[in-house]
């Protein structure tokens, strides 16, 4: 399994419902459900990803999540998860409060733009950071709205949200010890479990 | 006519007429003490009868899905785009169970078909029959079949409804439930075109009060005007202007009353053929059955209340240019579904074929009814290699 998905998935209670918001080609959720009981429901976009979701057996709806997620009940999910998409969204902000909303914890998932390559890119190059893992140009890409760690906690303290638990990777989502030293210059993603 | 059958046709078939003598008490509150079913079955049913799929039909639908009765019809059954062997509901697989209607005009118990009581034909007097009832009278087919659970119960529009309709009244009786371009109940707009085309029916002079048969006349001006109506609903706005746009039928404008432009002839043609084929009370008692379709209505306007009990697993389809039944309505039974904590999935088809496009075999569509079907499959018994 996806490393993420892997560090993921310990942090979910066998028979809880999760909501998986981006849940691509349902991987997670197929795991979850067949390992750990879950009741599992995943939004996604991409057709392919839909109609993979579909043939795993994962329930699947077709929705864009910037259209916002008003017709689900609040507390209606224990876990509602975002993996790398956070920087897709309109209004991240929005998107984590009504995930707060819908679900009892939250588990999102992000690149971090403060490390140190990116910063360095920028500061040296004097350009967009574009990279293996960022593969996109400034004008043609999906991932409008990065943030660092710093950023993401700087948030969590205006918005009375409480981080339950932090874990730093790279981008093989590899576990490090080191990266922990300065997440916000070493850790290539950012993986939260949050809640209000 | 097919000069040859093409080789994933199921080729010819024949419907079959079932008789039943059970009462059958009608939410209307009358009850029609025994009644025919014409059906048509393709495939075979496997040995713990767990592959049998029902497959509802929509307004102007029958028993007939696909293949053909005879090298003389000019075309298949009207869902041989979706049934067959190797298509997305595979015959080689399931047992596929279609039927008409009561209240229909092809063969099941309806106004066309003699009253034994008065030994005419029922005509005005076959009482209003609702999806609730349909499905009941489905349910006795099931239990005649031998079927105790269906693998699958499949509808498009008012065949949707029927599915829908299914999972709650009978929520033991079948593990999934496929549900395409149809919605929870009629928005007003979908009531007032339907009652047009019953007013274009009911005040035809040829019409008699629904007595036309002993006049020996169909009322042919309403059944055409109601159809060319419900044609215009069925097509979206984008569809006809890439299909017919402002062509002309001849050269030029003659300024004369008659058609001009092709989308005229068009309907006409399409309103023309269907006058002779189908019958107008049936029309009437099909347009009331859309039109009273509400679940919710039984549990104070909730359709998650509505659902609670279901026990199959739902997948929902629609496509973008449907104004008659639009994504949205499909979206409000996902919505009340995921309420509901039912299993559900979701897909809106690109499409500019508007309500239509659940009969045509769409790529993306054909992909993803054909992924859903996988999780039926995945549920059967391995089918036993022939020898």
């Amino acid at each position: 399994m996806r490393v993420d998905l892997d560090i993921i998935q310990s942090w979910i209670r066998p028979g809880t419902r999760v909501l998986d918001l981006g849940c691509g080609d349902g991987e997670l959720l197929h795991y979850l459900a067949r390992h750990r009981g879950v009741e599992g429901l995943g939004l996604e976009i991409d057709h392919d990803n839909i109609t993979a979701c579909l043939e795993a057996g994962v329930n699947v709806i077709e929705k864009n999540i910037d259209d916002g997620l008003a017709t689900l009940r609040s507390a209606s999910f224990d876990v509602v998860i975002m993996t790398q998409a956070l920087q897709v969204m309109h209004r991240p902000d929005q998107i984590i409060d009504e995930m707060l909303r819908i679900g009892k914890e939250c588990i999102i998932t992000f690149p971090n733009f403060g490390h140190w390559r990116a910063r360095s890119y920028l500061a040296f190059r004097g350009k967009m950071p574009v990279s293996k893992f960022l593969p996109y140009t400034w004008y043609n890409t999906p991932n409008i709205h990065f943030c660092t760690f710093k950023d993401f906690e700087r948030l969590c303290v205006e918005r009375n949200i409480h981080i339950l638990d932090r874990t730093v990777v790279d981008n093989e989502h590899r576990d490090r010890w080191w990266l922990r030293l300065w997440p916000n210059m070493l850790g290539e993603i950012a993986i939260y479990r949050i809640t209000r | 006519m097919p000069i040859a059958i093409p080789a994933d046709s199921v080729g010819l078939v024949q419907p079959q007429q079932l008789h039943f003598d059970q009462p059958l008490d009608l939410a209307c509150g009358r009850r029609l003490d025994n009644y025919n079913l014409t059906i048509e079955t393709y495939g075979t049913l496997n040995a713990d009868r767990s592959n049998a799929i029902l497959i509802c039909h929509a307004l102007s639908g029958n028993h007939h899905l696909a293949g053909y009765h005879s090298m003389d019809d000019r075309k298949p059954g009207w869902w041989d785009s979706a049934i067959g062997p190797g298509k997305v509901i595979d015959t080689g697989r399931y047992f596929v169970v279609g039927l008409n209607n009561l209240g229909g005009c092809h063969g099941s118990t309806g106004p066309n078909q003699i009253n034994p009581d008065t030994h005419k034909p029922y005509g005005p007097d076959f009482p209003i029959v609702t999806v609730p009832d349909w499905v009941e009278s489905q349910a006795r087919l099931a239990d005649r079949l031998g079927i105790s659970q269906w693998a699958a119960v499949i509808g498009g529009s008012l065949g949707g409804m029927q599915a829908l309709q299914w999972a709650i009244d009978f929520p033991q009786r079948l593990r999934h439930c496929i549900i395409i371009a149809a919605a929870a109940k009629l928005s007003a707009q979908n009531i007032a075109f339907n009652e047009v085309a019953r007013q274009a029916i009911t005040r035809d002079p040829q019409f008699y009060d629904g007595h036309y048969y002993a006049e020996n006349a169909i009322p042919k001006t309403g059944l055409m005007l109601a159809r060319m109506v419900g044609h215009i609903t069925y097509l979206s706005d984008d569809g006809m202007r890439e299909k017919f746009g402002r062509d002309i039928n001849s050269g030029q404008l003659s300024f004369g009353l008659g058609p001009q432009f092709q989308i005229e002839s068009y309907l006409q043609y399409q309103g023309e053929r269907f006058s002779t084929a189908f019958d107008a009370n049936t029309y009437l008692l099909m347009t009331k059955a859309l039109d009273y379709f509400d679940p919710a209505a039984d549990y104070g306007d909730s359709l998650s209340e509505a659902v609670s009990g279901t026990q199959c697993t739902f997948k929902v389809i629609s496509f973008t240019t449907d104004w008659r039944f639009s994504p949205e309505r499909s979206r409000e039974i996902v919505d009340a579904l995921i309420d509901a904590r039912k299993p559900v999935s979701y897909a809106e088809i690109d499409s500019p074929q508007g309500h239509d496009a659940f009969l045509i075999p769409i790529p993306r569509y054909m992909e993803v009814f054909g992924a859903c079907m996988q999780q039926v499959a995945a549920e059967l018994p391995p089918v036993p290699e022939s020898r």
